[in-house]
């Protein structure tokens, strides 16, 4: 890797040189919007990504991130507001004036050209002479490992490599900043996350700045440093993949960025640090109280499922039973085996189904609970999260 | 892909009868071109005698000259339209009134040619023109242009947009991205279409007697006028040598989607 230590050197001078203050965002959208026809997929977002982040924008299909990526792009102009690159307002400057370059969902390979030449189309059209694309493309193909495979077409690749080409192929021009649109959705699963490791890996050494466009929240949480949730056109969330799973701002972020229990509450009682809320589906719980006051808003109360712990007698130990204030009875009702770990639905005596997910740490069947066994299930105060409904 | 092995007698019976029903009376006319005889209908023996005919006629040889004249200009015009307006159709996909366009683009593919000729001649007429050359190959742009547009539109609409989309994110300025891009995945879309605009103004008989003028006559007029005194064996042999240059048009433009069919793109339909 001793050849890759100038370029890095390099990018950061360049970077030093076009931001003075080190603190300024390498991109700063501010008030975008979009609308096609009646149909607003973009509305007023505002986000800041400094230099060298690996930026994840995150949402169900329709919720307006593949737009907001071809703003930044070039291919969309926006309606309203302004993207900043560096300091300058690039909105209106069409594809092909701006240092950034996209990784197309479906690779976008050009069918007619060889790998080769497909990796050197950018640098030719940015005027490089011969003697400088040379080293660069097999610089490129040595970066993602495509070597000996330089004379083949698109076709005679593999969805793997074509993805590999992709990526070399908007990485030539060095870019300030490399947006990637699905950039694993075609590959199976097991090279999907070998990829993504990849991905990750490169970036870090490259030092450049990458915003994915992902539907596929694991995705997301593995490669980001940061992750914007979107939902119909807005930004729900801005946070990094902890703070994202464990403190999600609302209900409906809570349901789309893993598993979770929801219990509405019915009514609330302060008691110093705590809360004791009354529900209609678990009794009686406990929890932390929020760092925003709630006021009088409708709120549930949330749980992920591997924060319940499960018992044939409640928590076991002394400290246990001190910090697990809430005890839920209930019965097995489903059991799901998932290798790793098994989810079990519990049905309260309450009323609710709460689901938890047991890590199966011993290979015999010892701790396992089957069907219509009487079970507790415990989780702490502070395991519980409050999201206004 | 079934074997030919496979094929029953009886789709070897219907095969051969459909073959023979379309290419017998081409077979005979191509043996009776190689007759000694002055009557047609008689056979003489072998002879090259009736294309030494040809070449000595000089009306004839002047028609088969603006023929081709006219079928290289005409389809070279009607493919940089066809072109356009097909890329024009398929990209700029909201723009108000398309379908009337694209209605309007393709009605010539219906329209009788009698139509089509007869108000381009009164057209012709009312601007005044000289009618000649150019006023056979404006009409057989008229009529080929859509043909042209059709056999590019279909080749565009199987292209991925994203490609030029890619163009444009390495640095190429829209127009450079159709021409380094688009243009070289359409070309044997293109070639087809030139080559169908090519064979079609060749041997349009009604839209050229309608738009040309004295003195000017295409191969497809002299010969029908030939005929109307009568089959001279000249004829087989002028009729020959344009199956022959067909042929050879239609094995190229075959060779050459397979070519780049074999490079990794979906050949044109031919």
């Amino acid at each position: 890797m001793t050849d890759e230590s100038p370029r890095t050197g390099a990018a950061a001078n360049a970077a030093g040189d076009a931001y003075p203050g080190a603190s300024e965002p390498l991109l700063r959208i501010e008030g975008v919007a979009k609308t096609f026809g009646t149909f607003r997929a973009v509305d007023g977002v505002s986000l800041d990504i400094k230099a060298g982040e690996f930026f994840a924008l995150l949402g169900p299909s329709g919720c307006g991130k593949t737009t907001l990526l071809r703003m930044l792009a070039g291919f969309e102009a926006p309606d309203e507001g302004r993207i900043l690159l560096g300091g300058k307002d690039i909105a209106q400057a069409l594809p092909h004036e701006r240092p950034i370059n996209m990784m197309f969902q479906n690779y976008a390979l050009f069918p007619h050209l060889s790998v080769r030449d497909n990796i050197a189309f950018g640098l030719k059209r940015a005027g490089m002479s011969r003697a400088d694309i040379v080293p660069r493309v097999a610089e490129m193909v040595a970066l993602v490992k495509l070597e000996g495979l330089e004379k083949r077409k698109p076709d005679q690749l593999s969805g793997g490599q074509r993805q590999r080409v992709a990526l070399a192929r908007a990485l030539a021009r060095r870019p300030q900043l490399l947006l990637l649109d699905e950039p694993l959705a075609a590959l199976d699963k097991k090279l999907r996350e070998n990829t993504q490791v990849e991905l990750m890996e490169l970036q870090r050494r490259l030092g450049m700045t990458f915003i994915v466009v992902t539907h596929d929240q694991e995705e997301a949480m593995t490669m980001a440093s940061r992750i914007g949730v979107m939902k119909s056109g807005k930004l729900a969330q801005v946070a990094s993949p902890r703070e994202l799973y464990e403190a999600p701002r609302s209900r409906w972020i809570a349901e789309f960025v893993g598993d979770i229990n929801l219990f509405d509450a019915e009514s609330k009682l302060r008691d110093g640090h705590r809360l004791v809320v009354g529900t209609r589906d678990a009794g009686t719980l406990v929890v932390a109280e929020p760092r925003q006051p709630l006021g009088d808003v409708k709120f549930s109360v949330a749980i992920r499922p591997e924060k319940i712990k499960l018992s044939r007698r409640g928590p076991a130990s002394e400290a246990g039973r001190e910090t697990a204030i809430n005890a839920l009875d209930g019965v097995i009702a489903d059991i799901c085996y998932l290798g790793g770990t098994t989810t079990y639905k519990v049905k309260l005596d309450a009323g609710g189904i709460v689901e938890a997910s047991v890590a199966n740490s011993a290979r015999l069947d010892v701790d396992a609970y089957s069907l219509n066994q009487h079970v507790v299930a415990w989780f702490t105060p502070d395991d519980c999260v409050v999201l206004p409904s | 892909m079934r074997k030919f092995s496979r094929l029953s007698r009886f789709n070897v019976a219907s095969l051969a009868l459909g073959l023979a029903f379309l290419y017998l009376p081409i077979l005979i006319l191509v043996i009776y071109s190689f007759n000694a005889s002055r009557l047609v209908t008689v056979w003489g023996g072998w002879s090259l005698r009736w294309y030494h005919e040809f070449f000595a006629d000089r009306a004839m040889i002047e028609a088969s000259w603006m023929s081709l004249r006219v079928a290289v200009s005409s389809a070279t015009l009607a493919t940089v339209l066809g072109t356009l307006a097909a890329v024009a159709l398929s990209r700029a996909e909201r723009f108000r009134g398309r379908t009337l366009f694209s209605g309007m683009l393709y009605a010539p593919l219906v329209m009788p040619e009698v139509i089509t000729g007869l108000s381009l001649l009164l057209l012709f007429v009312a601007l005044n023109a000289e009618r000649g050359f150019w006023t056979v190959t404006i009409a057989h742009t008229t009529l080929t242009m859509c043909f042209v547009a059709v056999v590019v539109q279909s080749r565009l609409g199987s292209l991925d947009r994203s490609l030029e989309e890619a163009a444009m994110d390495l640095g190429c300025a829209p127009v450079r991205a159709f021409v380094l891009v688009t243009l070289p995945l359409i070309a044997p879309a293109i070639v087809a279409g030139w080559m169908l605009a090519f064979t079609l103004s060749l041997d349009d008989l009604v839209i050229a007697s309608f738009t040309t003028g004295p003195g000017s006559a295409t191969l497809p007029i002299r010969i029908y006028s030939e005929v109307r005194l009568g089959v001279k064996p000249e004829i087989n042999a002028i009729c020959t040598l344009v199956i022959a240059l067909i042929a050879v048009v239609i094995v190229i433009a075959s060779l050459a989607s397979k070519l780049s069919s074999s490079q990794g793109e979906s050949a044109a339909p031919l």
